[in-house]
């Protein structure tokens, strides 16, 4: 214990006599956060259009209208040739060109039937769908209205269709920093957990404390336990300045229940710091295991669900994401701050995640070698 | 052990690497108190040796007994009765001279009372006691050498193993560093120590010397000068190294 004791206290000296340390723990998440509510934003809110006009009818004239009034269009002029209009894509001056060709109006009276071309620059595929989904909208409804008006009939006494209204449940607004947030808290905690303790234990054979360290009668699992606690109780106290900030300034949601939460983070750090440990047995320097744990930590991040459901990755894909550890706990805190998921929904993730935790802990205690 | 004044035993040490083999058959004894130079050129094997003597690296075959222990099965128990500085003496840049003292001391298990009067002590009598919440790494080489020294030997060990301690510094810390080894000496423990300095040599009780992995002599200075012909160490080295 007196033992244990002494690394605890070097070990929190030293963590918090780096000038850098301090500074991560509060401001980097705070950072995070307000470049996520800014920056992750999915919703347009300007879509530059550029109308090419071979008909010049009433409709098209009309047409043109609906999407000018639209909040989520700006109009950025009109032309007569279809070269005008590919020039304005080329130029990225407009991100949606509409074409209306000659006898547009014409068509519609004669055939019922009529055609306009959109084109989207679709250079972000994400955005190009956002384009054509608003694009979508705004032709439905004035379709809508041109058959109303031509059919004759008074706007209230709609012709029968079926009216689809939509609710969104646990995040109603569809809104995106909702989402994210959570994912944010993950990235945060396992930044903490695997590459700092990652780094610190390889700096002490970089600096050959190592060495020293191991000629003396020290157990391998006490300095194992004295290297990890600190990090472990730095990264729970990370989740819950993040959770405050969340909370306070961006409105996290926080619907299940928080020591649930802590208890899952718990046990997943161990995962995590175990990770770190097992890294830092393969690297001789720093250097070396920066580069190891950003492999692991740029795959797993991506392959964990953070950014599109891990349902629609391909099946190879959902079968690696079993051994990363990054994916359980995105499910996981989503579920609980989102939905308010209790210990039941969540049983299957809490006790991969401690079988997870226990072998590779034991994995990397293994590999961790006082002699060579 | 046939012989209890003997407190390191090597029998037959052998170690490879590979083809290599850095340790070829040692056999040597270090007695109980005495200071013993283990001197050799570069990649002689020094360091090999005395890595596996402090349970830092196996060796491939023979026997090994340090401090009454077996280097293969009391590792362990052989760890709480030696002390270790190597060539980069390891204190933390980031602790002041005290708190590296506290952490080492504390490691060994010994108690914070027994800490705090032993390094009063230490620093009163390494004449550190103003600097001692400076940062290791605001030290002067020769300062953190000597304190690196009796960090080592804080826990009292019957052997403290020293790796090339005396790289880099200039002779007067040199000449201070010894006198602490003497001291060191004369209240017990046994030292163990490697240096490229021949003159160091001389302040030896006994000096084994190294090339290419084997012992190539193994006596006392006065003796080595006298088997060699020369007038001091420098020459029984050469004479040794160029495998005349």
């Amino acid at each position: 214990m007196r033992i244990l004791i002494s690394i605890l206290q070097k070990e929190f000296i030293q963590i918090f006599r780096n000038k850098v340390m301090l500074p991560f723990i509060f401001i980097v998440p705070i950072i995070q956060m307000v470049v996520l509510v800014f920056a992750a934003n999915l919703e347009m809110q300007e879509i530059r259009f550029y109308t090419v006009d071979l008909d010049l009818s009433e409709t098209s004239r009309k047409l043109r209208y609906e999407f000018s009034a639209s909040p989520f269009f700006r109009d950025q002029g009109t032309g007569f040739s279809l070269g005008e209009g590919e020039e304005m894509l080329l130029r990225d001056k407009a991100d949606l060109i509409l074409v209306f060709d000659q006898g547009f109006e014409e068509k519609l009276r004669k055939e019922n039937l009529s055609s306009i071309q959109l084109l989207i620059n679709a250079i972000n595929s994400a955005k190009a769908g956002l384009v054509n989904a608003y694009s979508e909208a705004i032709i439905r409804d004035f379709n809508q209205d041109v058959r109303l008006e031509w059919l004759g009939l008074p706007a209230f006494e709609a012709i029968e269709n079926i009216d689809i209204s939509y609710s969104y449940w646990y995040n109603p607004e569809l809104n995106y920093k909702i989402y994210m947030l959570p994912a944010i808290l993950v990235i945060l905690v396992t930044i903490i957990g695997m590459f700092l303790t990652a780094m610190n234990l390889v700096r002490e054979k970089e600096m050959g404390t190592a060495e020293q360290i191991n000629v003396t009668p020290i157990r391998k699992f006490h300095f194992i336990i004295g290297k990890l606690l600190p990090f472990w109780v730095i990264a729970l106290f990370e989740l819950a300045f993040g959770l405050t900030i969340g909370k306070i300034f961006f409105g996290l949601p926080i619907l299940g229940n928080l020591a649930l939460l802590f208890g899952f983070a718990s046990i997943y750090l161990m995962a995590i710091l175990g990770l770190g440990l097992l890294l830092s047995t393969f690297s001789e320097t720093q250097q070396q295991v920066m580069f190891l744990t950003f492999f692991f930590m740029l795959t797993f991040i991506l392959m964990s669900g953070i950014f599109t459901p891990v349902e629609s990755m391909p099946v190879w894909a959902q079968k690696v994401n079993i051994v990363n550890p990054f994916a359980y706990f995105m499910r996981v805190i989503r579920m609980i701050l989102l939905k308010g998921s209790g210990f039941h929904d969540i049983r299957h993730e809490f006790i991969s995640m401690f079988v997870y935790a226990v072998s590779i802990l034991s994995l990397s205690v293994w590999r961790y070698r006082k002699i060579h | 052990m046939e012989n209890p004044e003997n407190i390191i035993v090597v029998k037959n040490l052998v170690k490879r690497y590979g083809d290599f083999t850095a340790n070829d058959n040692l056999c040597f004894e270090v007695r109980k108190g005495e200071i013993f130079g283990f001197l050799g050129a570069n990649g002689a094997g020094k360091t090999t040796a005395i890595r596996i003597l402090c349970g830092l690296s196996y060796p491939t075959s023979g026997k090994i007994n340090v401090a009454g222990f077996d280097a293969y099965t009391q590792r362990e128990l052989i760890k709480r009765n030696i002390g270790y500085m190597s060539q980069k003496f390891s204190l933390y840049d980031d602790l002041t001279i005290a708190e590296n003292i506290r952490f080492y001391a504390g490691i060994y298990g010994l108690s914070q009372k027994v800490i705090k009067s032993r390094t009063n002590q230490l620093l009163h009598r390494l004449g550190m006691e103003e600097i001692r919440n400076r940062l290791i790494r605001d030290v002067p080489l020769g300062w953190k050498q000597k304190l690196a020294f009796s960090v080592a030997i804080f826990h009292n060990p019957a052997v403290v193993f020293l790796d090339e301690p005396t790289g880099g510094v200039d002779p007067v810390t040199r000449r201070q560093f010894w006198e602490m080894i003497n001291e060191a000496a004369e209240e017990g423990i046994t030292v163990f120590v490697t240096t490229h300095y021949m003159d160091e040599a001389e302040y030896c009780d006994r000096v084994s010397i190294m090339v290419d992995g084997k012992i190539a002599a193994l006596d006392t200075p006065q003796n080595l000068k006298k088997s060699y012909k020369t007038s001091d160490m420098n020459g029984v080295f050469l004479t040794l190294a160029r495998g005349e």
